[in-house]
């Protein structure tokens, strides 16, 4: 790694953790966690659709399972809440492995991959609405009992760091990516499939570890997502806005990047925010801001903001040549 | 099974499955010829249901009078989104521009949402519940008026692909667009043309739907899965697989809702939808119209 990403990296490091204790509000703590949140999510989103150039538009299907499947074991079950965390990551998992066998095993790509798990989303936002056990139409109420065990925390201030470490862990997967040989199969797989399959990579298993660990990640950031507000319901946890969520951070960040999906998150909530102060709390808004910036990024800068970063980088006379090659 | 009830849901289903068809036509003409698919096709239908709900109650136009006041709109409207704002934002990239339309659904949806908030918003109309007595089953006039209109539009459709000089273009470019282009045809026309006959035809189903539905301003996320379902099931870009593929949603729709509940009634459209692209994802009809 080079000395300017490692220093990126300690430099954002820092200011992250040290945030905030400048910014003391409580509004600032909560806007936070949430952004960084979903900026897990758009993480694990990136190591199925930025790696793996499998755009999924239905990641709301994985991260609800991860909430729906924590609050299951923990309110109907009576399990404790670490044990139901980790049955969530595991019902993300399974759920990722199950529509990746099916859909990768009928060679199911581009817009028909989208589109089928879209669809999943919608059959389990249905089923969640209806059966008895998720509560049907009302959602579950996670009840309060602040103590870390439970996962819940004290004070929004631990809250946000444990939120933070989710986005580090999300950040060593990516760079681990980048790294690994399992990453360049992957990386090999989204450029040509063909040309992959030809020099023998198992394109089917390697695309259905990438959709694993993507729904395990999805789900995590669920069952946090259940512990930090405390309730769900069918289209909390599996509407199309948590699906548009994932995509749309590392999208308009920089596909494929490790930077990609926390540049693009935060600023996407940054405007977000911002919009709602200027132009007040109305429904809807934030999200017309994503959909332009969307249209925006893809039309002026389609390799997204990191891309943008990047070309001004290879600009300067130092460090050209290095870098490129590893990223391209 | 009860009979009595399962013939009247079947017609039900069969007027609503019209409505499904109508919508997909104008996808599956735009995935057809473009060979894309148009994520913001449920959201330009709801907006051309706010169309109708607005021109009712504020001008007090009739909806069915809509229709050709909205349908030149919704052309123009289809035709300038895809020359200024689907093209140059993709790059001519597949998923870019399933990304774009995305994009657009997103702003349209919650534009809808900011502008004139999630209310439900009916039209009162004093012939909205006179019904037909088919002796079997019960058949509201506006549901009546829909299925025709949607089959009139299909054989219309049908007629200016096959028929007309925009037409010849279109299938020409929907089959080989360099040698389209070598022979002299726009093709960045015929595109914007295809998407703008696409859009008018939600135009169309808006005014068919309204009597008898709402809108809010979500409506479009539900129409859009059925159309794409509709569409795959028919396969992708035939005409007549699109209007098959309708009618049988629309049974499917009502006889789930029948048996299953109304909420988990729409469950059947999704797994059809997962067991075709799984399984046969050309479709049941498989051929395109080009």
């Amino acid at each position: 790694m080079s000395r300017t990403r490692l220093a990126t990296i300690a430099l954002a490091a820092i200011v992250a953790a040290a945030l905030p204790l400048v910014m003391r509000s409580d509004a600032w703590l909560s806007m936070a966690i949430t952004t960084l949140l979903f900026v897990f999510l758009g993480q694990s989103w990136n190591v199925l659709g930025g790696y793996g150039g499998q755009f999924s538009f239905g990641h709301a299907v994985f991260f609800g399972s991860g909430a729906y499947a924590t609050a299951v074991l923990q309110v109907k079950l009576g399990m404790p809440a670490i044990v139901a965390a980790f049955g969530g990551m595991a019902a993300g998992a399974f759920v990722g492995a199950f529509i990746g066998a099916l859909s990768f095993r009928y060679g199911l790509r581009g817009s028909y991959f989208a589109l089928v798990t879209l669809a999943f989303a919608e059959v389990f936002r249905i089923v969640a609405s209806s059966l008895g056990i998720t509560g049907a139409g009302f959602g579950i109420l996670i009840p309060l009992d602040a103590r870390a065990l439970n996962l819940q925390f004290p004070s929004r201030l631990a809250f946000y760091y444990v939120v933070l470490a989710l986005v580090g862990i999300g950040f060593a997967i990516s760079i681990g990516l980048e790294r690994s040989r399992f990453g360049a199969w992957l990386m090999a797989v989204r450029e040509n499939e063909d040309a992959a399959k030809a020099l023998g990579i198992d394109a089917f298993r390697v695309k259905l570890g990438a959709i694993i660990v993507s729904g395990a990640m999805a789900a995590t950031a669920g069952v946090f997502y259940a512990q930090y507000f405390l309730f769900i319901d069918s289209g909390i946890a599996f509407g199309p806005h948590v699906s548009v969520e994932a995509l749309l951070g590392p999208i308009i960040g920089g596909l494929g990047t490790a930077f990609g999906p926390i540049v693009g998150g935060i600023l996407l909530h940054t405007l977000g925010d911002l919009a709602k102060r200027v132009m007040g709390d109305a429904p809807g808004l934030s999200l017309v801001l994503y959909g332009v910036l969307l249209i925006v990024m893809l039309r002026f800068l389609p390799d997204g903001l990191n891309g943008l970063l990047r070309r001004l980088f290879a600009r300067s006379p130092h460090g050209v040549a290095k870098r490129m090659p590893a990223n391209a | 099974m009860d009979l009595d009830l399962v013939i009247p849901a079947v017609v039900a289903g069969l007027t609503t499955g019209a409505v499904y068809a109508l919508v997909a036509l104008g996808l599956t003409l735009i995935y057809g010829v473009l060979h894309i698919i148009n994520f913001a096709h449920g959201s330009l239908l709801m907006l051309a249901m706010y169309g109708v709900f607005f021109l009712h109650t504020l001008f007090g136009i009739d909806p069915y009078l809509a229709l050709p006041i909205l349908v030149p709109v919704f052309f123009a409207l289809g035709y300038a989104l895809q020359r200024g704002v689907i093209m140059p934002a993709s790059h001519g990239k597949d998923q870019n521009i399933l990304l774009v339309t995305l994009g657009l659904a997103i702003v349209l949806d919650n534009l809808a949402l900011y502008l004139w908030s999630s209310t439900t918003r009916t039209i009162d109309l004093p012939y909205a519940f006179e019904v037909i007595d088919l002796g079997f089953a019960l058949v509201p006039i506006p549901r009546a008026i829909a299925f025709f209109g949607a089959l009139a539009v299909a054989g219309l459709l049908w007629l200016l692909i096959a028929r007309t000089d925009l037409g010849r273009a279109i299938r020409a470019v929907a089959k080989e667009k360099q040698g389209a282009r070598l022979v002299g045809i726009d093709v960045e026309h015929i595109y914007a043309m295809s998407f703008g006959i696409g859009t008018a035809c939600l135009a169309v189903a808006a005014s068919l739907l309204m009597p008898t539905f709402y809108v809010t301003p979500q409506v479009g996320y539900a129409f859009v899965l059925i159309a794409f379902t509709t569409v795959v099931l028919g396969g992708m870009g035939s005409f007549e697989g699109a209007l098959i593929g309708g009618l049988v949603l629309g049974v499917v729709e009502a006889l789930g809702g029948l048996f299953l509940g109304e909420s988990l009634g729409q469950i059947g459209i999704f797994v059809i939808f997962i067991l075709v692209l799984l399984f046969r994802p050309t479709g049941l009809f498989g051929s395109r119209f080009a």
